[in-house]
């Protein structure tokens, strides 16, 4: 096909001088939208190559005629002007036939987007939350829930260490979904806007917060898809990836039976008391998932954008407002509430974390059994 | 219509402009400041709206005495007018945004978040309904009361438009010579101006102390103070600029046939007017 | 019967020094000032954006920090939207208006050097923000909330300057007006105005309609931030899509104020080089008409991802689709005005030429993007990039530069130097397509806008992009230069300049004397 070819030369011509860097990784560029794997995104698909051909087809007989005139029509070539400058016939028809094609391919376009919209009869609802800047995922029919949050260690981001194939691309807890179902997404937000967009599923909403868009995708095909936040939501827009693996149903059920028995284990770890050294070790990890994207991992913050948390205010005073601060978030800054986000044992842990690690020894403890009296 | 072209008024230099916009930079650098918190914000403020009145008493002052010595032609004067329609309409789609967001919070977003948009009520605000007047699902700045279209309100509407006929009871007068009453007139509605700016700042003391109906009411009160208090604004304006007129017909400016300056006014005030009765209907009665 | 006023009378001294451009109120020293402005600003805008290139040239983060990365793409925008292509705009229209209606200068002079002198200092106050606590803005020049609430200390400034920008426009829009339907030497009816001065018109009307409901929405956003309102807060009843929609209502009119001078340009240019009158000016004059017109009803194809209702996405699509009838009815047009004329190519009509290939090009991106089912798939990715730059870099900054080219004999008294001029455009041409073509696959293949860093797969046509951004960065200077040189001297020109020029700039002598048309010329 001719773009196939295109894809070919320019690659050749173009890339080839310039590789000097790209060599060491896999590239695999595409030049074309994917065709993808759910029957909106080859709906999108199709109507993107329509109406690609229509445009191409028209430029060829404008720019054209504009060649032949430019290539003719010269006053070199002793050319004298002609004076006609009129033609109520020729205005009419060319306002009809350009309006007669869009006609033709809103028809198409009409049917696609009335199929999109159409969210009714879902086999599987999924809440899809962002947050700055991850995702969270509610299987509101299951009861499982999970944060999704970018995997590729901050050594490849700053070229200390040479970039894996899936770089930016690849998160902790992928959303899982069973092929061939119709999966309804609820797509909100807690702080900004984001967009949930896989381009292999043909879908991107907008994550509003307090509001909720609906989306649908049914994929075909069992495997790994990815995709990115496409909304500008703050620094690290660019570092919230998506990726979702679609399962057969038998693969499904498994996944879903051990989420539900993580999660069970996950309550009764909030029931009991904690020691010093586990919420520590717990903390540190929350820490580097949640917070250490705008407080640092130094605690030391951002000066003028994320206040400092060794030897802050807060986190030095008493701990009741600190756990009341991280629950709650802070109105009108980027501080969110993480009430909504964080188990009761990574709160404690992650206020326990806080208060004794970069030098900030208050030696305060905080259990979950507090976070859930302080909710 | 060649004469009028030779004649067309081009001042050279002017020292104005140049005022203002160092004025209405240190008044906006001032503002931020304040804003951000910083103490020399304020003063900052008060030496830019110095710098910005300085250069508005200079200016008009300067096409005052222009006018009154006969610089400008027939010309010029429409292209004051023309000017100032298209100032006023430009006012016009300012207010129209506001008014964009008061129909978009009533037909749109307040029925979505109750219900209209089932998902979004049912996981976000559950168990909330949509209404007007609303502070919204989060009840933002707590409970609150709303203005009554027939107290306050309703004669404020009646003070603005006998205003807006008392001015133009003044236009007669000032077509046909009448000096006398074209200075009453004017005062009449100067008067009607100012008595409804007081009424409005009493109906807003009232709102914040006794209806707890403030900025921060949600959707209701940001839509409801912001229009009012923009609209507010240029009542204000309007008030100052027809005392200003009313001085300037006192010292005997102006003649039957050439007086843009008291029609660009009398205009501004029926702008002001007519947005009133929007408001009057789409904030206080629906 | 020169003149009648008392100032007139000792029009031959000018007021000299660098104060003469403070207090100047003739319509060629604003027009002049602006211009310059607009070349000042454009070198500042292209500087991030060479920034933005060299962060993107490979994956990882080299250069700059993220969130500075974003602070250069909004400034980036705004410096070039409202600093570089609008003031270019109001320049020409400076400069052109009263020449081309036989006026002796625009309509309100004092206001005239109010409108231009707002901008530097507005530029100041934006520019400031970049050495502020929490940095310059970084939330996209679309300032969408609540992300922009999140702006540190230069958030007021941001939100002022866009206020002392609107102003500014509003009052050179308002002045243009005026001009326009008050000035015109006897006999100049409309349907006889070039169609420069009839793009502007209409462009002035869209600039008074909607810079206003952009203050509007930018004011909302401060009352948010400082004054507890809700406007954009669901927990009080708003919506953040709320500001979404007021912002398109100016944002997309908007893009339209920066092309439809460019069409007035380029139907100057056209036929003054195929020696040739325009074909259909009057469908010319309609079809400018109707795109103002539907500007106003098609803003949220911007926003086809919010979650509108299904009625809504499927009317803007339609109005949206519409545009590109009477678009096209204007690069039809252009076409047949070259049809059998008797052309040469001297740099303005190359980058006509070049403005119309290109424009179109980018017009067909345009269309692509309005079918909103496929939108899903482009929006918020290098597609939308490299639509907007195809419409704006080599449509409206194209047709700035072959107006200077075009207007600078007239201007200065100067021929410009030709074999640069063709040298700049053939350079710009060139890499402007090697800059901006790669973006579309980019963005079919996936790569999402607004991002410093980016998946390994994108490699190659980022590195393509990058490089052709540098070449064309540089080529800039060259225009630079041949401004330069121009301005300093050269072959004289005539009066008439071009050949097939036709109109009453061309009437006078070149450079024109301080006032235009002091005695109205009359017109046929
Ligand atoms: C000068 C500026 C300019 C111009 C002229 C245009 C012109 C058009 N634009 Fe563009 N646009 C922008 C500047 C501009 N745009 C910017 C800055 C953005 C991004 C903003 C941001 O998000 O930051 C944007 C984004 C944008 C979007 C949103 C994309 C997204 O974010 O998802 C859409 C969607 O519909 C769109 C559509 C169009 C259309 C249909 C036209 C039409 O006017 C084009 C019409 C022209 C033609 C079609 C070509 C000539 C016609 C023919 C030869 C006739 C025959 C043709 C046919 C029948 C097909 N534009
Ligand atoms: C009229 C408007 C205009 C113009 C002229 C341009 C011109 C250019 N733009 Fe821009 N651009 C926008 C309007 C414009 N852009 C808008 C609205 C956005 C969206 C912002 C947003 O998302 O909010 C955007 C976003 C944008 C992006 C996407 C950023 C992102 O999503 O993060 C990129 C990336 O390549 C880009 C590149 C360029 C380049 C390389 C040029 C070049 O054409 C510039 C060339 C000019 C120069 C380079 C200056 C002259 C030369 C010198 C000063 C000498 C120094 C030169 C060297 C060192 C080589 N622009
Ligand atoms: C998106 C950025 C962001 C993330 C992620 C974030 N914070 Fe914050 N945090 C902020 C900002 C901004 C403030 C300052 C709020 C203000 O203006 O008072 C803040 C303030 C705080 C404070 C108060 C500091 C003081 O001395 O005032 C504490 C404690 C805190 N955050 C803890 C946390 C914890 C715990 C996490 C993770 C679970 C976290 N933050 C994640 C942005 C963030
Ligand atoms: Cu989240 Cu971008
Ligand atoms: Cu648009």
């Amino acid at each position: 096909m001719l773009v196939a070819k295109a894809k070919q030369t320019l690659v050749a011509v173009l890339g080839g001088a310039m590789s000097m860097h790209a060599a060491t990784v896999s590239a695999e560029y595409g030049l074309n939208l994917p065709r993808g794997v759910t029957p909106i995104s080859r709906d999108a698909y199709d109507m993107h190559m329509l109406v690609f051909w229509v445009c191409v087809a028209i430029a060829v007989v404008v720019f054209g005629a504009m060649f032949i005139s430019i290539v003719r029509h010269r006053k070199s070539k002793g050319v004298k002007p002609a004076q006609f400058h009129e033609s109520t016939a020729v205005e009419i028809v060319w306002t009809i036939v350009p309006f007669l094609i869009l006609v033709g391919m809103a028809i198409p376009a009409t049917k696609a987007l009335v199929a999109m919209e159409d969210t009714s009869n879902s086999d599987l609802s999924i809440k899809v939350t962002g947050y700055q800047w991850k995702w969270g995922y509610d299987y509101i029919d299951d009861g499982i829930s999970f944060v999704s949050s970018l995997s590729t260690p901050k050594e490849q981001i700053y070229d200390q260490q040479s970039k894996g194939e899936n770089y930016l691309l690849e998160v902790d807890n992928p959303l899982v979904v069973p092929v061939n179902k119709k999966v309804r997404l609820l797509v909100t937000a807690n702080d900004v806007i984001h967009s949930w967009w896989v381009p292999e599923l043909g879908m991107k909403k907008d994550a509003i917060p307090g509001f909720i868009n609906e989306m649908w995708i049914k994929v075909e095909e069992e495997g790994t898809y990815r995709g990115q936040c496409a909304e500008l939501c703050g620094k690290d827009h660019g570092f919230m990836p998506i990726v979702v693996v679609a399962k057969n149903d038998e693969d499904y059920g498994k996944w879903l039976m051990a989420q539900k028995t993580a999660s069970d284990a996950e309550a009764a770890a909030a029931e009991r008391d904690w020691s010093m050294q586990e919420l520590m070790e717990r903390g540190e990890k929350t820490y580097t998932t949640y917070c250490a994207a705008c407080h640092q991992g130094n605690g030391e913050g951002v000066p003028g954008a994320f206040p400092a948390l060794k030897g802050g205010k807060i986190t030095t005073g008493p701990s009741s407002e600190h756990l009341n601060l991280v629950i709650n978030g802070k109105a009108g800054t980027a501080m969110a509430a993480f009430g909504g986000q964080l188990s009761d044992v990574d709160l404690a842990a992650v206020v326990t974390y806080e208060r004794n690690a970069w030098g900030n020894n208050t030696g305060d403890m905080v259990q979950p059994s507090e976070v859930k009296a302080a909710r | 219509m060649s004469e009028a072209h030779g004649g067309y008024y081009v001042p050279h230099g002017t020292t104005w402009p140049i005022v203002g916009s160092i004025g209405l930079t240190t008044l906006v650098v001032g503002f931020a400041n304040y804003l951000n918190g910083s103490s020399s914000g304020m003063p900052v403020m008060a030496v830019g709206l110095g710098i910005v009145l300085l250069m508005m008493f200079g200016w008009f002052g300067v096409v005052i005495r222009e006018s009154e010595s006969g610089l400008y032609n027939d010309q010029v004067d429409k292209s004051f007018r023309w000017g100032m329609s298209w100032f006023i309409f430009s006012e016009v789609m300012f207010f129209a945004a506001f008014f964009g967001a008061l129909y978009y919070a009533r037909i749109l977003s307040v029925p979505w978040l109750g219900g209209a948009d089932v998902s979004t009520n049912e996981f976000l605000w559950n168990g909330w309904e949509a209404a007007w007047p609303t502070n919204g699902p989060g009840e933002i700045g707590g409970e609150f009361e709303t203005m009554g279209a027939w107290g306050i309100p309703a004669i404020n509407t009646l003070l603005l438009l006998s205003s807006g006929v008392t001015v133009t009871f003044a236009h007669w007068a000032l077509k046909k010579g009448n000096r006398g009453p074209l200075v009453l007139w004017l005062l009449a509605t100067v008067i009607l101006g100012f008595t409804f700016l007081g009424l409005q700042m009493y109906e807003y003391g009232h709102a914040y102390h006794e209806l707890n109906l403030t900025l921060g009411s949600g959707i209701y009160g940001s839509t409801f103070f912001m229009l009012t208090g923009f609209h507010g604004m240029h009542v204000t304006i309007g008030a100052i600029m027809l005392t200003i007129i009313m001085l300037r017909c006192i010292k005997g400016h102006f003649t039957a046939d050439r007086h843009f300056a008291f029609e660009a006014v009398a205009w501004y005030w029926h702008f002001v007017d007519v947005v009133w009765l929007g408001l009057f209907i789409f904030v206080y009665m629906l | 019967m020169s003149t009648a006023t008392t100032h007139d009378a000792h029009h031959e001294e000018h007021p000299g020094g660098l104060l003469r451009w403070v207090f100047t109120t003739n319509h060629k020293d604003i027009g002049t000032l602006y211009l310059l402005f607009s070349l000042l600003m454009f070198m500042v805008g292209g500087a991030m954006a060479m920034i933005i290139r060299a962060e993107l040239f490979q994956p990882g983060l080299q250069f700059v920090e993220p969130q500075f990365f974003n602070s250069m793409t909004t400034m980036h925008a705004l410096i070039m939207i409202f600093g570089a292509v609008m003031p270019g705009f109001v320049g020409l229209a400076n400069w052109l208006v009263p020449m081309m209606i036989g006026a002796p200068d625009m309509a309100l002079p004092r206001m005239n050097n109010w409108s231009f002198w707002i901008l530097p200092f507005a530029f100041a106050m934006l520019l400031s923000t970049l050495f502020m606590e929490g940095g310059a803005p970084a939330s996209g020049w679309t300032m969408y909330p609540p992300l922009v609430l999140q702006t540190g200390d230069a958030f007021p400034f941001l939100i002022f300057s866009v206020h002392l920008m609107g102003i500014s426009s509003i009052m050179g829009a308002i002045n243009i007006v005026v001009t326009i339907v008050n000035m015109r030497a006897p006999g100049m009816n409309l349907m006889k105005m070039p169609l420069f001065v009839w793009t502007w018109l209409i462009t002035a009307y869209l600039l008074i309609a909607v810079m206003p409901v952009l203050a509007g929405s930018v004011t909302m956003l401060l009352t948010d931030r400082f004054f507890e309102t809700s406007f954009f807060n669901a927990a009080g009843g708003g919506d953040p899509v709320m500001f979404q929609h007021i912002f398109w209502f100016f944002g997309h009119p908007e893009v339209y104020i920066m092309i439809l001078p460019a069409f007035g340009i380029v139907s100057q240019i056209i036929p003054t080089f195929a020696r040739k009158p325009l074909f259909g000016y009057s469908s010319m004059v309609y079809a400018t008409a109707s795109i103002a017109f539907l500007s106003f009803i098609v803003w949220a194809h911007h926003m086809f991802t919010v979650g509108m209702p299904l009625t809504g996405e499927l009317f803007f699509m339609y109005a949206t689709m519409l545009i590109a009838v009477p678009t096209g009815v204007k690069v039809f047009n252009w076409v047949s005005t070259m049809w059998k004329g008797s052309m040469t190519f001297e740099t303005p009509m190359l980058f006509a030429i070049g403005f119309v290939v290109l424009f179109t090009i980018g017009g067909f991106s345009g269309l692509m993007l309005a079918i909103t089912p496929v939108d899903f798939q482009y929006h918020d990715t290098y597609f939308v990039v490299a639509h907007f730059h195809y419409v704006l870099v080599t449509g409206a900054v194209f047709s700035i530069m072959a107006a200077a080219y075009y207007w600078m004999p007239k201007w200065t008294g100067n021929m410009y130097d030709e074999r640069l001029g063709k040298l700049h455009f053939w350079l710009s041409t060139i890499f402007v397509n090697v800059l901006f073509f790669p973006q579309h696959f980019l963005g079919l293949a996936g790569m999402p806008r607004r991002i410093p860093d980016y998946a390994v797969q994108f490699t190659e046509f980022n590195q393509i992009s990058s490089i052709g951004g540098f070449a064309f960065g540089l080529t800039q200077l060259l225009f630079v230069y041949i401004v330069y040189k121009t301005i300093k001297g050269g072959e004289k020109a005539t009066d008439q300049v071009w050949e097939g020029a036709h109109g009453l700039e061309w009437t006078l002598s070149s450079p024109p004397p301080y006032h235009s048309f002091t005695t109205a010329p009359e017109v046929k």
